[in-house]
């Protein structure tokens, strides 16, 4: 009885707690403004990231060399996107003010993925710079 | 936990560790930081125990089981200290450390004082499924700290966003550990084939979020606290 009451307790506040912790890394990504770079890159035109594009976009962040510090977050981010997928379908037709704030959180996502690419592209260039300083 | 994917969890954990810890030392917080990077190290201590526990005596053993089990628990009073300190680091301002301090000491005590009597009335089964039931409690304990330190930082509206994300990341730990656990007391069935390999990988979860919000988030990065409430309703 007790072990089932924590477990219920526990569930309810690890969603509590994942939800707000993705929301602070996605509020925290929202500051930083994207680069020229990656607008030519993505084929965006201002720095508004449709909620869409977080799978094209994570697809990007893998195909540039790893940094190794943002994988585990990019994961947690990408959970955090299926979440809301999945609450998107559930409540569209039911509550659309939820479906509101469900695409507009997915934005956030999606801003968080561009952000997470231009850096791995600044990464890219510097490591570029680097190899070709080194050859001359 | 068998062969390679035990052998790169344990990698993994410790290098995360160490790169917390590094981190904080080149960045002149290794003081300032102390409990987090106590705990780090103990962590990693605990994890190359495990790995030489292993070698020696064998994954099947009781010797490994009760290791695992009872040094998670010390790990895991050690991370009290460490909310301690978030607790003193968000009443700060308000200059109440005095009051922490001692309200730890007893917190502390009192479960120092709960652990002998549940081990003085057990003393002649100390079985695996007392560890794994003092362990959910445990982490039931931490998981309640958190939250009244999440209200906390809510109520004096905290903006420092390095320490809401420590504080969130830390939630997000207690919470799916504690769950994990009282999933294994619930059905214990469940621990060979799904708990011994989802337990290591809830380990990593705290190092790897804890190294990224001190490696991104630069210490005067701010945020209200409550805006994040604010925008989920």
């Amino acid at each position: 009885m007790i072990a089932a009451l924590i477990f219920v307790i526990s569930l309810a506040a690890l969603l509590q707690f994942f939800v707000l912790h993705c929301r602070s890394m996605l509020a925290y990504s929202r500051r930083i403004q994207l680069s020229n770079h990656i607008l030519e890159v993505t084929g965006m035109t201002g720095q508004d990231v449709a909620a869409g594009d977080f799978d094209r976009l994570v697809q990007l962040v893998h195909l540039c060399p790893e940094r190794g510090d943002d994988q585990k977050q990019i994961r947690v981010v990408g959970l955090y996107y299926a979440l809301l997928n999945m609450v998107g379908r559930m409540t569209r037709r039911v509550v659309p003010s939820v479906a509101q704030w469900v695409e507009n959180e997915r934005r956030g996502c999606s801003y968080f993925a561009a952000v997470a690419l231009d850096r791995r592209i600044s990464y890219s260039r510097d490591l570029f710079s680097q190899q070709v300083a080194n050859h001359t | 936990m068998p062969g390679i994917y035990s052998g790169l969890l344990c990698t993994a954990g410790v290098i995360l560790e160490a790169y917390v810890v590094v981190c904080l030392f080149f960045r002149k917080s290794f003081l300032h930081e102390l409990s987090i990077n106590v705990y780090m190290i103990a962590a990693a201590a605990q994890t190359c125990g495990l790995v030489a526990c292993t070698l020696r005596f064998g994954i099947t053993s009781p010797i490994y089981g009760y290791y695992y089990y009872y040094s998670d628990s010390l790990l895991t009073i050690l991370m009290f200290w460490v909310i301690i300190h978030f607790y003193q680091e968000v009443f700060q301002e308000m200059r109440v450390s005095r009051y922490v301090r001692r309200a730890a000491v007893m917190l502390l005590l009192a479960t120092a004082f709960f652990s002998y009597l549940v081990v003085r009335q057990n003393q002649h089964h100390l079985t695996s499924q007392f560890v794994v039931e003092m362990g959910q409690n445990l982490y039931f304990v931490g998981l309640v700290l958190t939250y009244l330190l999440w209200g906390a930082v809510l109520k004096l509206r905290e903006t420092r966003m390095r320490l809401v994300q420590l504080v969130l990341a830390l939630g997000v730990y207690f919470s799916a550990t504690a769950g994990t656990y009282a999933i294994g007391n619930l059905f214990p069935g469940l621990y060979m084939p799904v708990l011994r390999y989802l337990l290591p990988i809830l380990g990593l979860w705290l190092p790897a979020s804890w190294a990224y919000t001190f490696t991104k988030i630069p210490d005067e990065a701010r945020l209200a606290a409550g805006r994040l409430l604010a925008r989920a309703r």
